[in-house]
C-alpha cells in the first residue's frame, strides 16, 4: 500500500459523498483506491506546467436558449415517483441545519 | 434613516461587505423552459431539469445572460468570457445536490457602485447561478431545529440569480442599507429584477468585522446569513459589531464563522467555523459550454441601458443646483424626469424638490412638467400661498389641468397687497404689546412675535395670506 | 441468418413483410435464450406489439413509417423511457419510471423503430463486463461462461444473440466498442455531441456518447443517421444535421492514409494478447489490399489516457450521482433526519463499483487534491487532443485493437478493479478527445472468440471511418458461427467450440 490515500482520507471522502463504509469495506476501498491512484502516478513524470486544461472536447461557445416558456411536468406523474409526498410536496425527514 | 451613529461602538469601526442574491426577471428558469414565477401551487413550475431528474440537461437562458450583462454594465464591471461550475453539496432543496454557479470565471468582475452621497463601493464580481427550491419545516412551530419533517417545493429551483459580491467598503449599518437600496434601484431600473426583498427575490448575506478606529488591518470577519429585510440588515450588523467588540475588549478573539441572524431573538448565532467550511469540490460544469458575449452584444446592451439612478441624481443635482444627496429622494421616487423638465420650463428648483419630497409621496398621477412649472411660478410669484399651492398640486395629481384654472375654481385668488396691508395694520393696532416686543430690537422676540402676527393674519384671512408677504409688511412697518 | 435492419426496414416499408411478423420472430428468439443470456432488464413485448402494429397501420395507410420501419431495437437501460422503468441496473433506481423520453427514444420512434426492451449494464455504466449489475450478470451468447464486455453488455449480447438487429449503448470509456468486440458485433462511439445525451442518465458528462450496435456496418450507419443530429435540449450537441453515412459505405479506402497506433498495439502496452495483434495485422493488410497506405505511427500520450480517465470520469460521476439522495425518485431508506436518510439510501442503493468511483472522484476534486489529480488529468487530456491532431495531419484514420483480449471468463477480473480498468486502455483516448471510433469484428482469437479492430477518426470523421469499417467487414475472416441470429428457434446450451 502507498501513502497516496489513507484510510482516514477514504472515510472523509465517504462522508462527503454520503456513504457509510463498514470497517472491512474501508480497508478494501482504501487499497483499491490507492491502486488506481498509484497507476495515475505515471502522470507525475509529465511536464504539464504550460499545458492548459481541457475540460471539454467540444470547441462550442454560447449555446443559448430563447427565454420562452416550455412544457412543464405533470405534477401527479412527478410526485408518483417520489418515496414520500405530503401536500403536493416532496416529504423528507427533518433537515438538520442550514445549507452549507 | 439615521438612528444609527456611524460608530456602533465608540472608538471602533465596523467593516461590512455584502453579498446580494437577486432573482432575474426572466420568463423562464436559468437552464430550462419551466416558468420563473413567484408563488403558485407547489411543484407546478417544474420540468425534468428543475427537478434534477436523471438524464436531464441544462440549456442556458439567453435573456438571463443579457440581464447579467446589464447588471455588469450598470455596476461598471468588466464583462468577460465566463464558465459555469458545479458547487457540490447535499441539501434537499437542491435538486441535483450541486448548484450550477460561476466560480473562477464569472461573467462580471471589478466594478463599483456609487452611493447617493457620492462615495463609491467596490463590486468584486456579479455572477450567474441557479436558485434552490424551498423547504417548509413542519412541526416544532416551523423552526428548523425542531421540525418533525420537511416538505420541499421545487417551483423556485433553477430560477436565475445574479450574485453581486461587494467589497468590504461599507462602515455602518446605514451604509449597508444605502448600498442595498441603491443596488435595488439599479436592478429595478434596468429591468434585471423586481427587487422584492419581502418575496425573497433579493437576499443579503453580510460579512462583518470590527477594528479600532485608525487601525489599517481588517479584523476577523463573520458572515451573517438569513437577512430578509433592510431592517434586519441594520439590526444584524449592529448586533454583530457589538458582539465582536465585546469579544475583543474582553480579551478574546473573533473566530471566523458563518452565523445565522435570528430576527425574533434579535441576535446572530453560530452555524459553523472556518475549519468546518464545506468542501464544495467546484469543477467546470461539463453539461454546459463557456459563455463569451461578443463585443457587439455587450455594446448593444450598453446602448439600450436606461439612465441609471446615479446619472439621474447627477443630472438633477446639476439642473437644480443642489448636491447629489439632495437629489436622491426625487430620483428614488422616479420623479426626476418631471423635476428636470419642470425646472427647464422655469420652475424654482428648490420649490420643486420640496414639493416632490413633501407632497408627492403617493405619485405624480396626472401631473405634467408644464403644469408643475406653471404652478411653481404662481407660488413663487405670490399668486398662491404655499398651502394653496399644495392643494392645487393635489388636484393636478388627481385630475390634471391648468393650475390657474384649478386655483380659480378653488377660489384661490391672490390677495391684493393693499388689502393685506390693511389687515396687518389692524392686527398691529389690536396688539400693541406684541408689536412693541416685535420692534424691541431683540432678535429672539422678533422671531417669536413674527410667528404670532403671521398666525393672526392667517386666522383673519382663512389661510389665504402668504406668510412671506405678511413678513414683508411687518418688516416695512417696523422700519417705519 | 436473420435479416439485417436494412433488409427489415426495406421489406416493411414496401409492405412485403409486416412489422408485427418481424417482431414476433425476434420475441421468439428472446424467449428461446434470454433466460440463459440475460441481455434484458425488461422486455416490452406488449408495448412493442402496439408499436409494430402502428407501423403496419401506417404502411397500410400509405404513410412511410421511416427509415427504421419495423426494426426491433433494444435500449440500454440508462436511457429514459416515459412511463417505463429505467434502472441503470441499480437498486437505487429500481422501479423509477421517468416522466419523459430521451431524445434518442423519440427519434427511434419517429423513424419507425420498435423498442423491444431495456438491456442490462454495469451499474450506471461503470464497468467492462456487465457483472456489476444489481439485476444479475449478462452472459456472452457466444460462450455463456464468458462476459459480454461492458458496460453495454446487454445491448451487445442482444444483437449477438439475434434478439434484435440493432441496439443502443452508451460509451464513456469504451462501453460500446469493448462489448462489441467481445460479442463479435459492430459497435460505434460517435463524435462527442453527434448524438444527443438528453435523457441518457449521466455517468461522466464530458465523455458519454450514445451509439449503435449491429451485426453489420450498414445497420449501424442506418441507426446513427436516425438518432444523430442537433438537439437543442443538449448544450453539447453539435449544431449540424446527422452526416450521411449509408450512401458512402461502398466508397472504399483507395488512397486513404491509415496509421496503426504503436502505443496501443505494440509491445509497449501491457496485456495486448498475441492473437489480438495477429488479427490487427491482418486487418491492416486488408486495408492495404483495398488501396490504403497503412503504417505504424506514434500517438505518445494515449498511454496516459487510462490514468487521466480514471480521474476525470469518477470526478464527473461523483457529482452526477449526487442526486440519488432518496428525495424525489427511486429508493429511500428511512432515517431520523434528511442527511442520514441520504446516506442510508446511497449506502444501500449503490453497488461497490459505483461507490468506489464516487469516492475516487470525490477525492480527486476535494480541497488539496484537485490540482494533483483532476487538474493534472485535464492537462493530460490536452496532450492527447494535441497528439491526435498531429497524427491526423498525416493520417485520415487510425487503427488499434478494440480490447486487449477476447472475452474473459465471468468472475476472472472482479477481484481487482485495476485489472478490469485495463480493458479500456485502447478505447479511452477517443472519449477524452471527443473523437469517433468504432469496433469491427475481425475473425476469432485462439479461443474461438471474436476479436474486434478499432477504427479511429478525427471529430466528425464518421463517414471516412465507416468506409474503412465496410472494407474491414468485407475482408474479415469468418466470424463466430452464432453471430447473425442463427439461434432463432433453437438455442444451443454450450459455449463456443
Ligand atoms: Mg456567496
Ligand atoms: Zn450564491
Amino acid at each position: 500500500m502507498t501513502d497516496r490515500i489513507t484510510r482516514d482520507d477514504v472515510a472523509h471522502v465517504a462522508d462527503l459523498a454520503r456513504l457509510t463504509l463498514a470497517d472491512d469495506e474501508l480497508d478494501a476501498f482504501t487499497g483499491q483506491l490507492a491502486a488506481v491512484l498509484d497507476h495515475a502516478a505515471d502522470l507525475d513524470a509529465l511536464d504539464l506546467d504550460d499545458v492548459p486544461p481541457t475540460a471539454h472536447p467540444l470547441p462550442l461557445r454560447n449555446v443559448l436558449r430563447p427565454d420562452v416558456v416550455g412544457e412543464t411536468s405533470d405534477r401527479a406523474e412527478v410526485l408518483a415517483a417520489a418515496p414520500s409526498v405530503e401536500a403536493e410536496q416532496f416529504r423528507v425527514p427533518p433537515v438538520l441545519g442550514e445549507a452549507p | 434613516m439615521s438612528e444609527q451613529a456611524p460608530e456602533i461602538v465608540p472608538g471602533w469601526e465596523t467593516v461590512i461587505g455584502l453579498e446580494v442574491h437577486a432573482e432575474l426577471a426572466t420568463a423562464t428558469k436559468l437552464f430550462s423552459g419551466a416558468p420563473n414565477r413567484f408563488g403558485g401551487e407547489p411543484n407546478t413550475n417544474v420540468d425534468p431539469v428543475s427537478l434534477g431528474l436523471p438524464g436531464s440537461l441544462p440549456v442556458l437562458n439567453e435573456q438571463a445572460v443579457e440581464l447579467a450583462i446589464r447588471v455588469g454594465l450598470a455596476l461598471h464591471c468588466r464583462v468577460q468570457p465566463s464558465v459555469f461550475a458545479r458547487k457540490n453539496y447535499f441539501y434537499p432543496d437542491m435538486p441535483k445536490d450541486f448548484q450550477i454557479s460561476q466560480y473562477d470565471l464569472p461573467i462580471n468582475e471589478e466594478g463599483w457602485l456609487e452611493l447617493p452621497d457620492g462615495r463609491r463601493v467596490g463590486i468584486e464580481r456579479a455572477h450567474l447561478e441557479e436558485d434552490t427550491g424551498k423547504s417548509t419545516h413542519v412541526g416544532g412551530g416551523g423552526r428548523i431545529h425542531e421540525a418533525g419533517h420537511s416538505l420541499v417545493d421545487y417551483n423556485r429551483a433553477g430560477v436565475p440569480l445574479i450574485e453581486i459580491v461587494g467589497a468590504p467598503d461599507l462602515r455602518s449599518a446605514e451604509d449597508a442599507r444605502a448600498y442595498v437600496s441603491e443596488l435595488r434601484s439599479i436592478l429595478v431600473s434596468i429591468g434585471a429584477s423586481d427587487g422584492k426583498m419581502e418575496e425573497g427575490s433579493m437576499r443579503v448575506d453580510c460579512n462583518v468585522s470590527v477594528r479600532p478606529v485608525g487601525q489599517a488591518e481588517f479584523g476577523t470577519r463573520c458572515e451573517i446569513k438569513n437577512i430578509n429585510s433592510l431592517r434586519s440588515l441594520g439590526r444584524a450588523i449592529a448586533y454583530e459589531a457589538r458582539r465582536q467588540v465585546d469579544l475583543v475588549t474582553s480579551g478574546e478573539r473573533v473566530e471566523q464563522q458563518t452565523r445565522h441572524w435570528n430576527e425574533d431573538e434579535g441576535r446572530t448565532h453560530k452555524l459553523r467555523s472556518k475549519e468546518e467550511a464545506y468542501d464544495y469540490r467546484y469543477f467546470p460544469e461539463p453539461d454546459l459550454v463557456p459563455v463569451e458575449p461578443s463585443d457587439e452584444w455587450i455594446g448593444a446592451v450598453r446602448d439600450a441601458l436606461p439612465m441609471l439612478p446615479r446619472e439621474r441624481r447627477h443630472r438633477l443635482a446639476e439642473v437644480a443646483g443642489v448636491d447629489t444627496s439632495a437629489a436622491a429622494l426625487t430620483v428614488e421616487r422616479g420623479m426626476d424626469d418631471l423635476a428636470v423638465d419642470a425646472i427647464a420650463a422655469g420652475a424654482d428648483a428648490a420649490r420643486v424638490l420640496v414639493h416632490v419630497e413633501n407632497n408627492l409621496a403617493d405619485g405624480v398621477g396626472a401631473l405634467d412638467a408644464a403644469a408643475f412649472a406653471a404652478l411653481m411660478a404662481m407660488e413663487v410669484g405670490g399668486d398662491l400661498t404655499a398651502t394653496q399651492a399644495k392643494t392645487v398640486l393635489a388636484a393636478l395629481v388627481a385630475d390634471g389641468g391648468d393650475p390657474a384654472a384649478v386655483a380659480a375654481s378653488l377660489g384661490f385668488e391672490a390677495m391684493d397687497s393693499g388689502e393685506l396691508e390693511a389687515i396687518v395694520d389692524g392686527i398691529i393696532a389690536e396688539n400693541p404689546d406684541d408689536w412693541a416686543a416685535f420692534t424691541s430690537g431683540d432678535e429672539k422676540e422678533r422671531k417669536k412675535k413674527s410667528g404670532f402676527f403671521v398666525g393672526q393674519v392667517m386666522k383673519a384671512t382663512g389661510g389665504q395670506a402668504d406668510g412671506r408677504a405678511v413678513n414683508e409688511v411687518l418688516a416695512r412697518r417696523a422700519a417705519g | 441468418m436473420s435479416p439485417s435492419a436494412v433488409e427489415i426496414a426495406a421489406a416493411v416499408r414496401s409492405g412485403e413483410r409486416s412489422a408485427r411478423e418481424v417482431l414476433e420472430e425476434h420475441l421468439a428468439a428472446v424467449d428461446a435464450r434470454e433466460d440463459e443470456v440475460h441481455a434484458f432488464n425488461l422486455v416490452l413485448a406488449d408495448e412493442a406489439r402496439a408499436a409494430a402494429d402502428a407501423v403496419d397501420a401506417a404502411v397500410a395507410a400509405g404513410t412511410d413509417p421511416g427509415p427504421l420501419a419495423g426494426v426491433p431495437v433494444a435500449l440500454k437501460d440508462n436511457m429514459c423511457t416515459r412511463g417505463v422503468p429505467t434502472t441503470c441496473s441499480s437498486r437505487i433506481l429500481d422501479g423509477w419510471r421517468p416522466p419523459y423520453d430521451a431524445t434518442v427514444v423519440e427519434r427511434l420512434t419517429a423513424a419507425g423503430a420498435v423498442a423491444v426492451g431495456k438491456t442490462n449494464l454495469d451499474e450506471f455504466a461503470m464497468g467492462s463486463s456487465t457483472e456489476n449489475s444489481a439485476f444479475g450478470v449478462t452472459r456472452n451468447p457466444l460462450d455463456p461462461t464468458k462476459v459480454p464486455g461492458g458496460s453495454s453488455g446487454g445491448s451487445a449480447a442482444a444483437v449477438a444473440a439475434g434478439f434484435v438487429p440493432l441496439s443502443l449503448g452508451s460509451d464513456t470509456g469504451g462501453s460500446i466498442r469493448q462489448p462489441a468486440a467481445l460479442c463479435g458485433v459492430v459497435g460505434v462511439k460517435p463524435t462527442y455531441g453527434a448524438v444527443s445525451r438528453y435523457g441518457l442518465v449521466a455517468f461522466a458528462s464530458s465523455l458519454d456518447q450514445i451509439g449503435p450496435f449491429s451485426r453489420t456496418v450498414a445497420d449501424s450507419a442506418l441507426l446513427l443517421e436516425a438518432i444523430g443530429g442537433h438537439d437543442p435540449r443538449d448544450s453539447t450537441s453539435i449544431p449540424d444535421p446527422a452526416p450521411d453515412l449509408t450512401s458512402v459505405l461502398d466508397r472504399g479506402v483507395e488512397g486513404m492514409r491509415i496509421g496503426i497506433i504503436e502505443e496501443l498495439s505494440g509491445d509497449g502496452l501491457e496485456g495486448i494478447a498475441g492473437d489480438v495483434r495477429v488479427r490487427l495485422g491482418e486487418a491492416a493488410a486488408a486495408l492495404e489490399a483495398a488501396g490504403a497506405t497503412v503504417e505504424t505511427t506514434s500517438v505518445p500520450s494515449t498511454v496516459y489516457g487510462l490514468s487521466a480517465y480514471y480521474v476525470i470520469a469518477p470526478a464527473e460521476a461523483s457529482s452526477n450521482l449526487a442526486r440519488y439522495d432518496g428525495v424525489r425518485f427511486g429508493l429511500r431508506v428511512d432515517a431520523p433526519n434528511a442527511g442520514d436518510m441520504n446516506t442510508a439510501t446511497r449506502t444501500a442503493g449503490f453497488g461497490d463499483e459505483v461507490k468506489r468511483r464516487i469516492m475516487l472522484g470525490t477525492y480527486a476534486l476535494s480541497a488539496g487534491y484537485y490540482d494533483a489529480y483532476y487538474g493534472k488529468s485535464q492537462k493530460v487530456r490536452t496532450l492527447i487532443v494535441r497528439d491526435f491532431a498531429r497524427a491526423y495531419e498525416d493520417f485520415d484514420l487510425l487503427l488499434s485493437p478494440t480490447a486487449p483480449t477476447t472475452a474473459f471468463p465471468i468472475g476472472a477480473k472482479t477481484a481487482d478493479p485495476m485489472t478490469m480498468y485495463l480493458n479500456d486502455v485502447c478505447t479511452i483516448p477517443s472519449n477524452l478527445a471527443g473523437h469517433p471510433a468504432m469496433s469491427v469484428p475481425f475473425g476469432l482469437g485462439d479461443d474461438g472468440m471474436p476479436v474486434g479492430v478499432q477504427v479511429l477518426a478525427p471529430a466528425t470523421g464518421e463517414a471516412t471511418m465507416f468506409r474503412a469499417a465496410a472494407v474491414l467487414e468485407a475482408a474479415a475472416p469468418a466470424g463466430h458461427p452464432l453471430v447473425g441470429g442463427a439461434l432463432v428457434g433453437g438455442a444451443p446450451t454450450g459455449g463456443a467450440s
